[in-house]
């Protein structure tokens, strides 16, 4: 019980943090779960983060998946509702007013002072997660190959996925 | 809020996002975009644009914003409810699936194998997200030094993501208002 409050508390508490999206928070996630409170080891949260972004849906089930291996699928849940409702109810209410503000030159100050930190804050998701993933030649080789792969050409990212997975397992 | 001329019921909502969830595989937005758009009609191109940038403002993950504030225009909080409950309830049950299985199997070797290769291709992925969004705003240096102070506040001084934000917003936003 208690883990499941505190599960729901760190995700709610990210919630209105996840400036550009939930990629933001991945290195606050291993933070707390990884560094702070050892529930789970690198290499799993690691793990967890890569099933979660081969699987259907949007990218926020990486909380999802972080509850689940915590505290089963009541911890998956709990980590679901608390990442998803603050911000989606920020974005109701928020949307009913947007006409009036969306040519707002405050608007638009806000929109571009955020995006470096959104910037920033994924590089660091990326490292933090290079830095587990990458543990010999075969996956820097791996990581390399996506990195090319998804930023110079169009090709569709469930296929990097699956040739990240068959080269581990040929090779690893 | 601008009142759609139809307004969608809760089925539709649930069901159009439904769909948009359970086929989005590495990312939901252009599903969610040709089903909204381009399938049902539902928005023009502009006016998903226009609501779709909203919640990329918004703090959340992007398309779950989406879902509440499209689903909430038409049918209030119980449409927002439909629209998301639609959006993610197969790929949690999913997920919940797929974590059970990985609690039980994930330590055999050959498991361990393929998931090393996963995990370094879905850090790639991120990497490459990171160097897609860097790119067109590498171009004016001040954003070079904020996401390199945000990167060394994380990794190097390892403070709370909610610290780095109080610390580093308020010189973004000054630099920004500055400049525009």
């Amino acid at each position: 019980m208690t883990t499941l409050l505190t599960i729901g508390e760190i995700f709610a508490r990210l919630s209105l943090l996840a400036v550009g999206g939930v990629n933001s928070t991945v290195p606050e996630i291993f933070r707390e779960v990884v560094t702070e409170r050892h529930w789970m080891s690198p290499a799993v949260f690691a793990q967890n983060f890569a099933i979660a972004n081969a699987a259907p849906g949007p990218n926020c089930l990486i909380v999802t998946m972080i509850g689940a291996q915590l505290a089963g699928i009541p911890g998956g849940l709990v980590a679901t509702f608390a990442m998803v409702l603050p911000s989606g109810v920020c974005a109701i209410f928020v949307s009913g007013l947007w006409e009036k503000f969306r040519a707002a030159r405050w608007r638009r100050i806000i929109q571009a002072a955020l995006l470096p930190l959104t910037a920033g804050l994924v590089l660091a998701a990326g490292a933090v997660l290079v830095e587990q993933a990458d543990t010999g030649w075969v996956t820097i080789l791996v990581t390399v190959a996506a990195v090319l792969l998804c930023w110079r050409t169009r090709i569709h990212p469930l296929w990097v996925l699956g040739a990240g997975t068959i080269t581990g397992l040929v090779l690893g | 809020m601008e009142t759609p001329a139809t307004r969608l019921t809760h089925k539709k909502l649930f069901a159009g996002f439904f769909q948009a969830g359970i086929i989005g595989f590495g990312g939901v937005l252009p599903v969610a975009r040709r089903i909204i758009v381009e399938e049902r009609g539902w928005l023009t191109a502009e006016g998903f644009n226009d609501l779709f940038s909203l919640c990329q403002f918004l703090p959340g993950a992007n398309i779950v914003n989406f879902a509440f504030a499209f689903g909430a225009r038409h049918r209030g909080i119980s449409g927002a409810a439909a629209a998301c409950g639609g959006l993610l309830g197969a790929p949690v049950l999913i997920i919940l699936v797929l974590s059970a299985a990985y609690k039980r199997y994930g330590g055999l070797a050959p498991v361990q194998h393929g998931l090393a290769g996963l995990a370094a291709a879905a850090a790639g992925l991120v990497l490459a997200t990171a160097i897609k969004m860097a790119t067109p705003i590498f171009t004016i240096r001040r954003n070079i030094a904020l996401a390199f102070l945000v990167l060394a506040l994380v990794l190097l001084v390892k403070i709370s993501l909610l610290l780095t934000v109080a610390l580093v917003l308020p010189v973004s936003l000054f630099l920004s208002w500055r400049d525009t």
